[in-house]
């Protein structure tokens, strides 16, 4: 008794408290009228001046898109005011990007200061090894390191707008492969107005000898953020990526659409793990980041690994389905995920496993977490196509509530069409015990912190799949997006 | 591509003839009820673009000109009843009419009570509109729409409170295909008053013959600690479709049993919707599907913990062969103060073909956080440890895989808890698989 009436209060206490990660850097914007029309993707092209073929093909998406107003999806779990999109910014880069910085010293101090207080200054990170940064600040990377290192070995580790002008036989070929311009509302969007984003090559048969970075920030008062991230395994090779997310306080919702397209090839591997800690929006749910993100990958070759890995603690609603296509023979896909969601978040989340090789096996891991008035839905699919000879799927979904105003749901399709495949989904929805709270009670630890250790131990199994440096620090997330809630 | 939202259906079908006037015609409410229900239902069918009906699309159905059975009793063909060697009280309904000379209802077990719904109507509609009025009633069902629109008859089953009725109550369905497309929407109600207990047989049957659409709607209540053990069996034609919804409302520890063996008709859909009202109420919802050729079926379960300390588990397993579809949404809502919600749920499937397919959601939903809730769900062939330990003891593959699929569905059969409505079940499984369900 006590302890659900301690939850209850503490919630509220929590609801007091300030998004941690909430400033904002003055730096003069350069961005493009509120609005969308074909002007305005003109102008986004020009700007990042790029060949005719990728105007060609933002101007397609846009034309589709327009077609698509009534395909707003809205079969989620989520509710939020209808979005104007035409009063959102689909262009801002910080100032100084026509005189692109040739080394750290010459990046603009503010933005330095900024990541310093994300804890993230680049001058450190050079010297960490193991760590290569594409920083993206608001839509343009600003900085990108050790890319000699990496350009030794052949990877190519840029921007995509670098790519586009480095790379582009590349970036042409892959470009909408995965996550076609027609492909959803918000894909759609992307396509039309992206503005930067990380692309990655890895050529045949190398290990990627380091995790590579991006964080994201945004910034820039009412400025959609469209990235689109690229990356490809050719045969053989291995890469593990890294994003992580945090923004500055903001009073009006900000859109952020996301599209990510990961394609690997014969005996490739590719680790995708995201930390996404955007503003939640304050206790009554106002200002947070709306955040409608298109994660897929395509395991194209045979023996292909893709493995996604998520910690979502932030944005006032989340709308994300990292997939895997499991095209060739024996590839894999994983999700592993925990979803946090606190006060009046809501996150609507989960993956999409399409099994069309032989032998393809996939593994889903989801850990949702739900407290103060927020709602947390996992929502999947699995498709086994006729041709998935011996296919293998196992999800294992669950939810844990902490007080009684939240609610956790679970929705999981399965379409199996081949009888060798084996397909079982599992889910449970528990609270954290009393019993389990007292435990740690009575040996000395604090109810906060109890909390923080069962929590973590309910989501071990997800957070052990994140690189090491990642791992520490979603620890510590878990338990600051708990922080106050339960007693 | 996501399919339509709705179908256009015209029922009945332009040129079916002059309407049949249906039972309380001229009765205020009951006028005013149909208008606004066939209002609904001249929308159409519902679509796959409804998440409710996204696996199972009825644009089968809208291509057929279905007019309502005629007045007179049908003589075409008939299939045998299946629960022929069940004695007790039986209702039988011809096409969705009530047949009073077919029907065993003259010696009924005190303190129950058997009308049909036509006669009812007939007699006291005022009675009748505590019972099926409101539009409220229709909820959003598209379907549901259909019956209240349409309902010719059906029937009412109330028992009084506090008796415990041994015999079961058949409810019998048959279908007597004619030469055009018959749909019929009967409707039923029944009212368990508080403690008492009934066991309701429900059989749907009929041959092959021309398209049958039988669209039945029932809604249950169960008073306090009132005990309902309801079977059905549906055994319809390879021209029938069968749309069904079941609606129960439970009160304060009253427990609802559902046993459904599902083999026939070229599409069903039964559809269970069980509110837990009362603390202490508890649902079991067994079934179990087999189904070949291209036959479709679906089973829609929604089990809504509305109050605290409630019980609910639900089993579905099912058998698939050649290129049939099965359907399995199974959802489970915990409303904010139903703690100590205890809900879990199962789906199993066993594809014996290439070809077939399943397609399973099962759904939390779930607003309290003191509740224990699970579900599961498993899809594919049988294993192939099972068939070499059979195959190891000299049976040939054709018998061991019969061996697998008949324990893996009677499993569901041995919950019904009347012996003889089982053994019927059991001798069905048993049937089914004879008729080359095992390669």
């Amino acid at each position: 008794m006590s302890a659900q009436h301690d939850a209850a209060q503490a919630v509220e206490s929590y609801a007091g408290e300030r998004y941690k990660y909430g400033f904002v850097t003055d730096v003069e914007a350069d961005s493009a009228p509120p609005g969308l029309d074909h002007d305005t993707i003109r102008f986004i092209s020009a700007k990042k001046g790029e060949p005719e073929w990728l105007l060609a093909w933002r101007i397609k998406a846009f034309e589709r898109w327009l077609q698509m107003e009534d395909e707003e999806p809205t079969w989620a779990k989520l509710h939020y005011p209808p979005i104007d999109y035409q009063d959102a910014c689909y262009y801002s880069a910080p100032k100084s990007d026509a005189d692109r910085p040739k080394s750290l010293d010459e990046v603009d101090p503010e933005l330095l200061k900024t990541y310093e207080k994300l804890g993230i200054p680049l001058q450190e990170q050079e010297m960490l090894a193991g760590v290569a940064v594409d920083a993206v600040f608001d839509s343009v990377s600003v900085a990108t390191t050790f890319k000699d290192k990496l350009a030794e070995m052949g990877i190519i580790f840029c921007s995509i707008s670098e790519a586009v002008k480095e790379h582009p036989a590349l970036v042409q070929r892959y470009l909408g492969s995965v996550v076609p311009y027609s492909d959803n509302f918000f894909a759609t969007l992307n396509s039309a107005v992206f503005t930067d984003g990380s692309f990655v090559y890895v050529p045949k048969g190398v290990r990627c000898p380091m995790e590579l970075s991006t964080y994201f920030r945004i910034n820039a008062a009412n400025t959609g953020q469209f990235e689109r991230t690229l990356i490809i395994a050719d045969e053989g090779s291995y890469v593990s990526y890294l994003e992580g997310c945090t923004a500055p306080m903001r009073d009006e919702n900000q859109l952020h659409a996301a599209v990510v397209e990961l394609v690997a090839l014969d005996d490739a591997e590719i680790k995708y793990s995201t930390v996404q800690n955007w503003y939640p929006g304050d206790a009554e749910g106002r200002g947070g980041i709306y955040n409608f993100v298109t994660k897929r990958g395509a395991c194209r070759g045979a023996n292909a690994k893709i493995s996604w890995t998520q910690v979502e603690t932030g944005s006032a609603i989340t709308w994300k389905y990292p997939s895997c296509i499991l095209q060739g023979d024996n590839s894999v896909g994983e999700f592993y995920s925990i979803a946090i969601t606190n006060n009046r978040q809501q996150a609507d989340t989960g993956t999409k496993m399409i099994h069309i090789g032989r032998n393809t096996r996939s593994r889903i891991v989801s850990k949702g977490i739900a407290a103060g008035r927020s709602d947390s839905t996992y929502r999947g699919l699995v498709r086994v196509q006729p041709k998935a000879e011996g296919a293998r799927n196992h999800t294992q979904c669950d939810s844990l509530l902490i007080g009684d105003t939240c609610g956790a749901h679970t929705v999981p399709y399965i379409e199996s069409r081949n009888p060798t495949a084996r397909v079982e989904h599992e889910a449970t929805t528990s609270k954290i015990s009393e019993d389990q709270l007292f435990y740690c009670r009575q040996r000395g630890i604090e109810e906060e912190d109890a909390v923080a250790l069962i929590v973590n131990g309910f989501c071990r199994e997800v957070l052990q799949e994140l690189p090491m440096e990642f791992a520490v620090e979603a620890q510590k997330l878990v338990a600051i997006s708990l922080e106050g809630s339960v007693g | 591509m996501p399919g339509p939202r709705t179908i256009p259906f015209d029922y009945p079908a332009p040129g079916a003839g002059p309407a049949v006037a249906l039972p309380g015609a001229g009765t205020p409410w009951l006028d005013a009820l149909r208008a606004d229900a066939r209002g609904l239902s001249a929308n159409g069918l519902p679509g796959t673009r409804m998440e409710a009906w996204k696996y199972t699309s009825l644009a089968p159905l809208a291509e057929l000109d279905f007019s309502p059975p005629p007045a007179h009793e049908a003589e075409a063909s008939e299939s045998a009843d299946p629960f022929d060697a069940v004695a007790g009280p039986c209702a039988v309904f011809v096409n969705g009419r009530f047949s009073a000379a077919r029907s065993r209802l003259d010696s009924l077990p005190a303190g129950l009570r058997v009308t049909g719904l036509a006669q009812a109507l007939a007699d006291d509609p005022a009675g009748v509109e505590g019972l099926i009025g409101g539009t409220g009633a229709l909820n959003g069902e598209p379907l549901a729409a259909f019956n209240a629109a349409f309902a010719a008859d059906g029937c009412i089953v109330e028992t009084a409170e506090g008796v415990e009725i041994e015999e079961p109550l058949r409810l019998r369905f048959a279908a007597s295909p004619g030469v055009a497309p018959l749909a019929w929407h009967p409707r039923v109600v029944v009212r368990l008053g508080a403690g008492s207990r009934l066991t309701l047989v429900e059989g749907h049957d009929g041959p092959a013959g021309a398209a049958t659409w039988s669209n039945p709607l029932a809604d249950i209540a169960l008073g306090g600690d009132a005990t309902l053990s309801h079977v059905k069996l549906q055994v319809e034609g390879p021209d029938a479709y069968h749309t069904a919804l079941t609606r129960a409302a439970l009160a304060g520890g009253a427990r609802y049993e559902s046993h459904l063996l599902a083999l026939g008709a070229r599409l069903a859909r039964h559809e269970i919707h069980v509110r837990l009202e009362g603390e202490g109420a508890a649902c079991w919802l067994g079934g179990g599907y087999m189904a070949r050729g291209s036959q479709h079926v679906d089973n829609t379960t929604v089990i809504d913990h509305a109050v605290p300390n409630c019980e609910s588990r639900e089993v579905y397993k099912g058998v698939l062969d050649d290129t049939a579809r099965g359907v399995f949404q199974g959802k489970i809502i915990v409303r904010k103060d139903a703690q100590k919600t205890d809900g879990h749920q199962l789906n199993r499937t066993l594809l014996l073909s290439r070809k077939a397919e399943i397609d399973t959601k099962p759904e939390l939903e779930i607003y309290a956080d003191d509740v224990k809730c699970s579900h599961g769900a498993t899809a594919g062939e049988p294993e192939a440890e099972q068939l070499f330990y059979l195959r190891s003891r000299g049976l040939d593959h054709r018998t061991a895989l019969a061996l697998i699929v008949e324990g893996f569905m009677c499993d569901m059969m041995e919950e019904v808890p009347h012996e003889g409505v089982r053994a019927v079940l059991i001798e069905r499984v048993a049937a089914w698989i004879d008729g080359g369900g095992c390669p």
